[in-house]
């Protein structure tokens, strides 16, 4: 009974339950759905091919990015809507640098991973820009990276001149398509290797117990030797990261930058994926994990939808209905009801037991 | 009441059995209030004495449970702030409720226009006149922001003024102004006083209720104490009534209990020279030898909380030294201080010092975490065998190591911010109101673990607002008023009598 009680007390337990309620829904109505094909794709290399397949691959992103959303959400108490645009700079600055200044280079102007490192150096600037206005300045987060949000995919377009270069070279298509050889896709393979970075850092360092001091008293957590400006700018720089990722998995799927629709809204699936998680949105306590889950819960959902014919521009309102039955559900005041009601369920048993 | 006649014809106002309670605490039980016309009248207690309750009964924040307010001869029903101001009772708060960024003239007349349309010359001659006859160096159409504190304190004043107030009650007013803006605002209440204004003055400073008011009255947890003309109260005897002693029924607790054993002639481990912080202490000296219990005595405000804080780098050193074991060592922030040993319980356990959602575990750990560094985090092995070793060695009675710490009680919670310091193995301790809030059998605990420590080598800082736990803690007292070290007590002198003496200060020597 105890570990009952522990399982439905964890905050993970609601993501996971939408995953698998979405997983039955799949598996009643059409169990073609788990259907994996090993087949070859256009470039003659063996691939996996299926819906599941898609979801792991799509998600990937997302599931990045809901990392650092999930870190400044704890440690700020607030959120960064500057994502989308961040990936839109992050991506320009990345193409900027293997298409050169006229946009129209053949070969690769430099390494992937030099142009890549560069990329997320650049970003990692713009999240400590965020950073200093949060933690310094003391501005609200959502006010603050209201400013990036503005601005970023104007400075994006900028980087290269409102040109629009495309990679020619073929091993730039690897991140967000296939390694020749592999059937797994690179972007899930990049997403795990994420996944496993945080938690080593999570494991190995501090990181972790310190942005939930801050992110739940910062006051104590100064007087305890923290320093809260520290942490906070360094939640934004982590994010930072991510987005680099993010956005290297995002232009090598198309070979090239569409400054205004990349990763358009992409901020507001990453915050759903951190509520999702169970993680409270005023900061503090965190669950990484949960996080990472709500973010596939939400490519899960979209993948399904796709699947049955619902209409690109239907999907939006399909998917506010699960959002709402799903941030219901979760909601404390919804949760002590339900504990609530168990209790009573519980002492009419005994009494009828003991009659 | 206890033996004071009151001169009847002169009465203002009258509150009669007040009563208020809020959800498991009496505010205030059965309490009287008399003002009279032209007079300046201290309402003075302690924290959590019902000052500001029986303020907000009769301002109309608070409804009364019970009582009766008579204003003027008249049963005053004041059901909101709105009444309240109509029947001409008006308050200026500590903090300054008027708009900044407004001008002079505005501000005195906002919110009370009967016109359509501001008929701006006529409100800024109107204000002027007002603000010359108050004597207030203000112009009406100078911008509110731009004045500084304590003229804006008398233009809200001044603003009450012009509402015909009857009774004006003075929350904390002086508390952020120095000394010639404090003279400039007594000079404004004694002119209000002449004009048969009763002015209730709630202040935490001594020395200026001695030098404006004519009458005080006491209140101790929630209940009156007395009304007293301020000649016939010497300080000593305002701060027994406050505190709740009478003079001749205190005994010498400390012989109770042995002294702790000090090397001889040892010299001190830490030292501070004229150290000031940004938080309004003046400059002080102070020094702690290995083993010592020390502490801070004064009243709530007086800044003993401020020069431990000075010390420990919570807030912000402006000037001064602090040595340590004769040589200067420079603590800019808390983890400095940590670095070279001192911990701090802080005054202010929920804001201050617990991490709320956080597991008892996490909570104990902490400091000692911090000081081992980001990258080398207790293993989960580790920190469990620490957590229930410290759970175990000072009691702290929770369900599990993993319980959030929000959940336990005050006096639990407390235990665990003392096992977090101790984790950290401190050369000197400083504990800031460790037994506020919490129960007696664990207050008496803290107290005794305090002594433990020190015996065990650990220098420690006591600081209580029960001046019996300092007595039975610290072989030596340093006195604090008004946000000045005033003296300094140990051996014979370390007696009720003595302290309170010394904190009231004045004649009484």
């Amino acid at each position: 009974m105890k570990t009952v009680k522990k399982i439905f007390s964890n905050q993970i337990v609601i993501p996971l339950a939408a995953l698998i309620i979405l997983a039955l829904f799949n598996l009643i109505a059409d169990p073609s759905f788990y259907k994996i094909t090993l087949g070859l794709n256009s470039d003659g290399n063996p691939v996996l091919t299926g819906y599941l397949i898609t979801i792991l691959d799509s998600g990937a992103e997302l599931a990045i990015l809901a990392i650092g959303m999930t870190l400044v959400t704890a440690a700020s108490g607030g959120q960064d809507i500057s994502v989308g645009a961040a990936i839109a700079i992050s991506g320009s600055v990345m193409l900027r640098l293997l298409c050169g200044p006229t946009a129209n280079s053949q070969t690769l102007l430099m390494p992937i991973a030099c142009a890549f490192l560069i990329a997320m150096v650049v970003s990692m600037l713009f999240g400590a820009f965020n950073g200093v206005l949060v933690a310094i300045f003391k501005i609200q987060p959502m006010i603050a990276t209201l400013i990036l949000y503005t601005a970023g995919r104007s400075i994006a377009a900028w980087i290269n001149q409102n040109q629009l270069p495309v990679v020619v070279d073929p091993t730039f298509k690897y991140f967000g398509g296939y390694i020749p050889g592999c059937p797994v896709p690179t972007a899930f393979i990049i997403a795990v290797i994420c996944m496993i970075i945080i938690g080593l850092v999570l494991k190995f360092t501090n990181l972790g117990l310190y942005t939930q001091c801050v992110g739940i008293n910062e006051r104590s957590s100064r007087l305890n030797g923290l320093n809260p400006t520290f942490i906070k700018i360094l939640a934004f720089v982590i994010m930072g990261m991510c987005v680099a990722v993010a956005a290297l998995i995002k232009v090598s799927r198309i070979s090239t930058i569409n400054y205004s629709v990349i990763a358009k809204d992409i901020e507001m699936d990453a915050i759903l994926a951190v509520a999702l998680g169970g993680n409270a949105l005023s900061g503090g306590k965190f669950n990484v994990w949960g996080s990472i889950i709500g973010a596939y819960v939400i490519q899960f959902l979209t993948t399904t939808l796709y699947k049955f014919n619902v209409s690109s521009v239907a999907l939006p309102a399909y998917k506010a209905v699960v959002v709402i039955i799903l941030v219901v559900a979760s909601a404390p005041t919804v949760r002590d009801k339900f504990a609530e009601l168990s209790k009573k369920m519980k002492s009419k048993k005994s009494v009828k037991e003991a009659a | 009441m206890k033996g004071v006649v009151l001169v009847e014809q002169d009465v203002l106002l009258t509150m009669r059995g007040i009563c208020k309670s809020f959800p498991g605490v009496k505010a205030l039980q059965n309490v009287d209030f008399t003002l009279r016309r032209g007079e300046i009248h201290a309402l003075m207690g302690e924290n959590g004495a019902g000052k500001s309750t029986l303020i907000k009964v009769l301002t109309g924040v608070y409804s009364k449970d019970e009582g009766d307010i008579v204003l003027d001869g008249q049963t005053a029903v004041i059901r909101n702030p709105q009444d309240a101001q109509n029947m001409g009772i008006a308050t200026v708060y500590q903090e300054i409720t008027l708009c900044p960024n407004l001008s002079v003239a505005e501000n005195i007349y906002i919110g009370r226009g009967k016109d359509k349309s501001v008929k701006w010359k006529k409100m800024y001659t109107e204000a002027d006149k007002i603000l010359e006859n108050l004597d207030i160096p203000a112009k009406g159409n100078m911008q509110l922001g731009n004045c500084s504190l304590a003229v804006q304190q008398m233009i809200a004043i001044a603003r009450a003024v012009d509402m015909d107030c009857k009774v004006l009650i003075l929350d904390e007013p002086t508390s952020s102004l120095d000394e010639q803006e404090v003279a400039k605002l007594f000079k404004l209440m004694r002119d209000l006083k002449a004009r048969g204004v009763g002015i209730v003055f709630v202040t935490h400073f001594f020395d200026q209720v001695y030098e404006v008011s004519d009458r005080i009255t006491v209140l101790r947890d929630g209940q009156l104490v007395g009304e007293y003309l301020i000649e016939n109260l010497p300080r000593v005897q305002l701060v027994s009534k406050m505190l709740g002693k009478e003079l001749d029924e205190q005994e010498d607790l400390r012989a109770e209990h042995p002294a702790f054993e000090q090397e001889a002639g040892a010299a001190p481990i830490f030292e501070a020279e004229q150290l000031q912080s940004n938080a309004g202490i003046y400059p002080f000296d102070f020094y702690i030898k290995k083993g010592e219990v020390n502490g801070f005595a004064g009243l709530l405000g007086s800044g003993r909380s401020e020069c431990v804080r000075a010390i420990f780098g919570a807030d912000k050193v402006i000037g001064g030294t602090v040595k340590k074991n004769g040589k200067k060592i420079k603590i800019r922030r808390p983890i400095d201080a940590m670095k070279n040993g001192i911990a701090y319980l802080s005054e202010d356990r929920k804001s201050d010092g617990i991490i709320g959602d956080l597991s008892v575990r996490d909570n104990i750990i902490l400091a000692s975490q911090v000081l081992k560094g980001f990258m080398r985090p207790y293993s989960k092995a580790e920190a469990n065998k620490l957590a229930d070793e410290y759970i175990k060695l000072i009691q702290v009675k929770t369900a599990s190591r993993d319980t959030p710490i929000k959940s336990l009680s005050g006096g639990n919670q407390q235990k665990v911010i003392v096992a977090r310091w101790m984790l950290m193995h401190p050369e000197y301790l400083i504990l800031d109101e460790p037994t506020r809030g919490i129960d007696v059998g664990t207050k008496q605990e803290i107290q005794k673990l305090a002594l433990q420590f020190a015996s065990e080598g650990m220098s420690v800082t006591f600081i209580s607002s029960e001046t019996d736990e300092m007595l039975h803690t610290c072989s030596r007292l340093i006195v604090m008023r008004d946000r000045k070290v005033v003296g300094e007590l140990s051996g014979e002198d370390l007696t009720s009598n003595k302290i309170m003496s010394t904190i009231a200060g004045g004649e009484d020597k």
